[in-house]
């Protein structure tokens, strides 16, 4: 780490001028802080309105002109103190006004290049540079430290650093570079399926009870719903308010998948990185090193699955895939199975499989847990009549509630049983589980750094075991649930080779 | 015993004999911990005194035939190896476990001590490989056996090129 001062005298590096970041940010962050005191001043100065006009405008003005100047000013010191360079070898940032930072980041540890946009810095053409190393794990320094954010330069320079950044010298042109995938906004007839809907509904009757908290009156939903109940009949409230939570949590998830996927397109690149463009509002676009892929996963949500549709996932180092409904590791979202396999073929080759499905006991351990399932809802259903007597709506609902959820659950058990396979694809171990959520794991071989198997007393019983691969990548490892015993063990010795090899059953042991 | 379950055939060294010992001290103090405030207060509340003093001993039985019966077995079950190529465990009867991890993908070798531990002449090897899943953990080795060990691992794993992911 040299100063910036010292690094210009050095003469083994040649007059590499330090840049700056675009002025333009200090125009932006005036918008910005402009927008926010008015939405913020508007309805105060309103509220205070009721008592003087004078007052409330003594009270708001000075307060917003506060707000703009610091939000501008501290833009503006910050685009003065800020200075970035690539040299050959490092990618340099320095900054601070009292404490001086400087970091830098070794450019062949470079792994992704994240622009995003929002619609302000769109107005101003500017675009928030990340770059990342990649590196996971639990060494020291927080990822604060392993990645260096340009804050914002303007389109050209931060297509100028993407393509310079991850550009390799060894590295001849890689097959089948071009576009992968080319979103569709027909793809957006997918969005009500996905389990987005029902959790958006879900917020927004959360947020109206957390209102009518606010106002001191908890129980007022209830209430409205019991006299419009009392007024209508309970069944057309029922249906009717199932109705329109649905619309609500239709339109939402269409607006969300709208925002967050309009205009994707997925390429290859000159020199070995994956591409990701998207977004309506939030101009978002991700470049990521082929070399830390480890793999891909084809997520099949069951509404989605159910429309004859699919996700395409990356397996990366240092992308968490799963976090929070995260889709930062997202290649393809929601589209026609086709596509989907067609894009998988193209980032990783030909995916096609035969999958070795499960034994039949791993069939009776779903039922079982199946039939515990319904067994608590028969007793929960049977309990409740006892304790209250329940008017007739409430006891025909929940009876018929509980019906068809005993029924999902075993429809779930053989949908769950049918999914489980596994098997090896040239340079790949393939996984698929889950039923909820279907997940197809194509896990780089290479890409194994260990194995945990594990065999509760029941699966003992069965002759059944759980295979763990564990990575570097995504969530870290990947399972392969309830297969048999001794085949699994022959798998994870073929996937792997040599590794298991001197702890096979069949050598001579001191037991 | 049956430990042949599956096609591997179960690591070759069984933990510290010494072990037995330290799990028995960590369950007593776990049961004194449980029955413990549960005896006092059953104690000094005279009105509440069967309710509180039946359940501290139950606590305090359950927790005494653990605490007898439990490291003995713990110590027939748990096992663990390290070869040329590998770390290898095993562990848990109920949920039995067996972790892998090559030598070649392997990124720190840490040894801990606790207090209790130290008084055992006890330590814990983790070895960590670039998987949040994938430590191997062998707790309860000979202090310096496993200091002798991490020294070895760590020069076998630094003869190894890669950044191991």
């Amino acid at each position: 780490m040299t100063e910036p001062q010292a690094a210009q005298a050095q003469p083994a590096e040649p007059e590499l001028p330090w840049l700056r970041l675009h002025p333009d940010i200090i125009k932006s962050a005036a918008l910005l802080t402009l927008g926010l005191a008015l939405a913020a001043g508007v309805p105060a100065a309103i509220g205070l309105g009721g008592i003087s006009w004078v007052v409330a405008l003594a009270i708001v003005v000075p307060g917003a002109l506060i707000v703009v100047a610091g939000g501008t000013g501290i833009e503006a010191v910050r685009y003065h103190v800020t200075r970035y360079r690539i040299t050959d070898t490092r990618v340099e940032l320095v900054t601070g006004l009292v404490f001086k930072q400087h970091r830098s980041l070794a450019r062949e540890r470079i792994r992704s290049v994240d622009l995003s946009a929002h619609p302000l810095y769109r107005f101003f053409g500017l675009v928030k540079v990340k770059v990342g190393t990649g590196e996971t794990g639990s060494g020291s320094g927080s990822t604060g430290q392993r990645s260096l954010t340009l804050d914002a330069v303007s389109r050209a320079e931060a297509d100028r650093l993407r393509a310079e950044l991850l550009r390799r010298e060894s590295e001849t042109a890689a097959p089948g570079e071009g576009r992968l995938a080319t979103w569709r906004p027909g793809w957006l007839r997918f969005a009500p399926l996905s389990f987005l809907t029902p959790t958006l509904a879900a917020a927004v009757i959360g947020l109206f009870f957390q209102v009518s908290e606010w106002f001191g009156r908890g129980g007022l939903p209830v209430e409205l719903a019991v006299d419009l109940a009392d007024r209508h009949g309970p069944w057309t409230i029922v249906l009717l308010g199932l109705a329109g939570i649905l619309v609500v949590g239709v339109v939402g998830s269409l607006a969300f998948q709208a925002e967050a996927w309009w205009n994707h397109r997925l390429d290859r690149e000159p020199g070995g990185t994956l591409r990701v463009r998207r977004g309506l509002l939030v101009n978002r676009s991700l470049s990521l090193e082929e070399q830390r892929i480890r793999g891909v996963e084809i997520v099949e949500p069951l509404g989605i699955r159910s429309a004859g549709a699919a996700r395409l996932d990356v397996v990366a180092i240092g992308l968490k895939s799963e976090q929070g409904g995260s889709d930062v590791s997202t290649l393809v979202p929601s589209a026609p199975r086709a596509v989907i396999t067609a894009a998988a073929d193209a980032v990783i080759g030909p995916t096609s499989v035969d999958l070795l499905p499960h034994p039949k006991a791993a069939l009776g351990r779903r039922l079982r847990r199946a039939a515990v399932f319904i067994l608590a809802l028969a007793v929960a259903v049977a309990a409740a009549h006892l304790l209250w007597s329940m008017p007739t709506f409430l006891s025909t609902l929940a009876i018929a509630v509980a019906a068809l959820l005993a029924v999902a659950s075993v429809r779930i058990a053989f949908d769950s049983y049918a999914s489980l396979g596994h098997g090896l694809d040239g340079r790949y171990l393939v996984t698929r589980r889950g039923s909820l959520r279907r997940s197809t794991v194509y896990l780089d071989r290479s890409g194994i750094i260990g194995w945990r198997m594990s065999q509760s007393l029941f699966q003992r019983r069965l002759g059944l075991m759980t295979l763990d691969a564990t990575s570097a990548a995504g969530q870290g490892h990947y399972a392969i649930v309830d297969a048999d015993q001794d085949e699994i063990v022959r798998f994870a010795a073929e996937a792997a080779p040599g590794l298991l090899d001197p702890f096979a059953a069949d050598r001579p042991h001191d037991e | 015993m049956a430990n042949t379950s599956g096609a591997l055939r179960p690591p070759r060294n069984r933990f510290d004999p010494r072990t037995v010992a330290w799990w028995r001290v960590q369950l007593l103090v776990a049961t004194l911990i449980g029955a413990g405030p549960l005896a006092v207060l059953g104690l000094l509340i005279e009105s509440a005194r069967a309710w509180l003093l039946i359940p501290a001993a139950a606590v305090a039985g359950i927790g005494l035939a653990a605490a007898i019966a439990m490291p003995i077995w713990w110590h027939r079950v748990h096992r663990w190896e390290v070869t040329e190529t590998a770390v290898y465990s095993l562990t848990g009867y109920f949920w039995r476990t067996w972790r892998v991890a090559p030598m070649s993908r392997i990124q720190t070798v840490d040894t801990t001590r606790g207090p209790l531990q130290r008084s055992f002449g006890l330590s814990t090897l983790v070895v960590t490989t670039a998987s949040s899943a994938g430590a191997v953990k062998l707790e309860g080795l000979d202090h310096g056996q496993a200091a002798e060990l991490a020294e070895r691992l760590t020069e076998l794993t630094d003869a190894t090129p890669g950044d191991a992911t």
